[in-house]
């Protein structure tokens, strides 16, 4: 009896085993095929949700520099020129930033400091989006407007093609200070990544290399560097592509203007800055609401070549 | 051998001590000016650190007070709180995690344990890792495309799902790298008991790999706690009490948003108060969240 008991139960076990794993299975795999339609369905839906305004003004909407909500005529030029602009401008201050953090973590830092110094910055990248737009609009827009905009100014003045970049009214907002809120942002980013492949360089390289006399910095640059180089590149379109599609702490510095001007001061628009402060005032089905999404998907094309080769230069080397 | 070869024999251009030294000196010059530069970029980065927190403190404690907790969103003037916009936010991210984690639970095991080296999980491996660092306001501009258009309204409910999506690849990450942590002997021991492949999974691994799921759960919450722009279009955003899912709801990003920016002193301060609570949950969040994966470690 106890033993016909035991062997249905067991059968009954087995029958949950056969009925179990093939649904268990079948789940885990319609999810994993969900994520693969939510980014089908992603960009198929800014495609769509764009069409009008890129069947309104044709190819001719990625340059075009005008956005005149009266006339009903946009065009992408001014905000891919400032997404373009400030993300660079970005990397180029937080590259230099963000190595010497790297540097400092794997190689000088005595090892008690290591762990906290590492968690701070990686804090920094934790920071939400919306209080880095506080900070940068009420603490450094008026640093930048008092000091930092008007020696530049003055540095730059008479120098020819560096008195067009610096010039204006130093107002403290605009593409320049982006710029730095977007550096400040992604340098956790690309520190920590940094940090992580220059510490897959063998112990036995470096050893050998200090081994022939090389001084820390030599065999940072002549060992390490060169090993991780593909993945230090990996690191820094990460960041990239972190820093293209910013919204709140850009939309708070950036001064939302729908112009180019040569100098660096002056007020812009990014997309993601553009779509964020314009979308109020775009009724639904409206043409300015579609020249929204299509900018969405620009930005999307964008982000998506800039992440995907990030993670193709990343992935050998580390799970980032 | 060794005493045949003196400085004079070494082929190649005589050796000048003096050219040695002086290079000697500009490497050791060099080292140091580096590291030095090394020292100030992480000043420099724990600065930005200090001043925000500082920032946040100096402008957002003095505003600290129950009323905050315990009042609405009033026009200006009129002494209001924030509690509307914690609900909101509490709601939101509560749901978002809710319908989020489960799904990047299964993407994550779908991953480690059926999927491997399949074309199929190596592409949705990809799509995930791309989701991961996508621009936040293109989900937001996605759900409402996809919800708030069809279904008439800006809505609480769109502002769970627009979160939901970013939640869904941190877990992926997470869970997929902590079930391959695993060791196959736990696995192989609980397969020769004879359990089927989905108990030994769920009964196993996700036992064993509880405080690294855990950990990528919490730092998703941490990340949408603090998300706005998926919000601007979702949810919208609420000046009065609502818990409805199916109207405009309000959240602490978004009210900040909103508060920051306007011109009147008490909103404002508000919004320094809201900046405050929301940096000090996120960051408690990842802090708790690393010592929970140390811990373990």
């Amino acid at each position: 009896m106890q033993q016909a008991v035991a062997l249905s139960a067991s059968r009954a076990s087995r029958r949950g085993a056969s009925i179990g794993d093939p649904i268990f299975a079948g789940l885990a795999r319609a999810s994993g095929v969900l994520v693969l339609l939510l980014l089908g369905s992603l960009i198929l839906s800014l495609f769509v949700g764009g069409l009008p305004a890129f069947r309104q003004f044709g190819a001719g909407f990625l340059f075009s520099v005008t956005w005149d909500p009266v006339r009903q005529v946009f065009g992408a030029g001014v905000s891919v020129y400032g997404t373009l602009l400030t993300s660079v401008l970005a990397l180029i201050f937080a590259v230099p930033l963000a190595f010497g953090i790297a540097f400092y973590l794997t190689e000088l830092a005595p090892s008690w400091l290591r762990r906290p110094v590492g968690t701070a910055i990686e804090l920094l990248a934790a920071v939400p989006s919306i209080i880095y737009g506080m900070w940068g609009f009420f603490v450094i827009v008026p640093i930048m407007s008092q000091y930092v905009e008007p020696t530049l100014i003055d540095t730059f003045d008479g120098i020819p093609v560096l008195q067009d970049l610096f010039a204006g009214p130093p107002f403290g907002t605009g593409l320049f200070t982006a710029a730095m809120i977007l550096a400040v942002m992604v340098v956790p980013f690309i520190a920590a990544t940094m940090r992580d492949v220059f510490e897959t360089v063998p112990p036995v390289f470096k050893e050998s290399a200090y081994g022939v006399g090389c001084t820390t910095w030599e065999v940072m640059r002549s060992i390490v560097i060169p090993y991780t180089r593909v993945s230090v590149v990996g690191g820094i379109m990460l960041g990239l592509g972190r820093a293209l599609g910013e919204t709140m702490a850009v939309t708070f510095v950036i001064g939302n203007a729908d112009r180019i001007s040569p100098s660096l001061f002056s007020s812009g628009n990014t997309i993601a800055s553009i779509v964020a402060l314009e979308f109020p005032e775009s009724p639904a089905g409206s043409l300015k609401l579609a020249s929204l999404l299509a900018l969405g998907f620009i930005l999307f094309v964008i982000s998506f070549i800039v992440l995907a080769i990030s993670r193709t230069l990343l992935r050998p080397r580390l799970k980032v | 051998m060794s005493a045949t070869i003196t400085a004079g024999t070494v082929p190649g251009p005589a050796k000048d001590l003096q050219a040695a030294r002086a290079l000697g000196r500009r490497r050791h010059r060099v080292n140091v000016v580096i590291k030095v530069l090394c020292v100030l970029a992480t000043i420099i980065g724990l600065l930005l650190l200090a001043s925000i927190l500082f920032t946040l403190v100096w402008r957002g404690a003095t505003g600290l007070s129950l009323v905050v907790f315990t009042q609405t969103t009033k026009p200006p003037g009129s002494n209001g709180g924030l509690l509307n916009a914690i609900v909101g936010t509490l709601i939101q991210t509560g749901l978002g995690t809710l319908i989020g984690a489960p799904i990047g639970l299964m993407v994550g095991t779908y991953l480690a344990e059926y999927g491997r080296g399949s074309p199929l999980a190596n592409a949705v491996r990809f799509v995930s890792d791309v989701l991961l660092s996508a621009p936040s306001i293109l989900i937001g501009l996605f759900v409402y495309e996809l919800v708030v258009e069809p279904f008439g309204g800006f809505s609480g409910i769109a502002g769970c799902l627009a979160l939901a999506v970013l939640v869904i690849p941190i877990v992926v990450r997470t869970t997929e790298d902590m079930l391959q942590l695993i060791s196959p002997s736990l696995r192989e021991a609980a397969v020769a008991l004879g359990a089927p492949k989905w108990t030994v999974i769920v009964l196993i691994c996700y036992r064993a790999a509880k405080d690294g799921i855990v950990t990528g759960i919490l730092l998703a919450i941490a990340r949408i706690a603090g998300e706005t722009a998926p919000l601007l279009f979702t949810s919208l955003g609420n000046l009065n009490w609502s818990i409805s899912l199916t109207q405009p709801m309000a959240s602490l990003p978004v009210t900040i948003y909103q508060y920051a920016g306007s011109a009147f002193d008490d909103w404002v301060q508000l919004a320094w108060v809201g900046a405050l609570l929301i940096t000090v949950g996120v960051l408690a969040l990842n802090i708790v969240a690393r010592f929970a994966l140390r811990a373990r470690s």
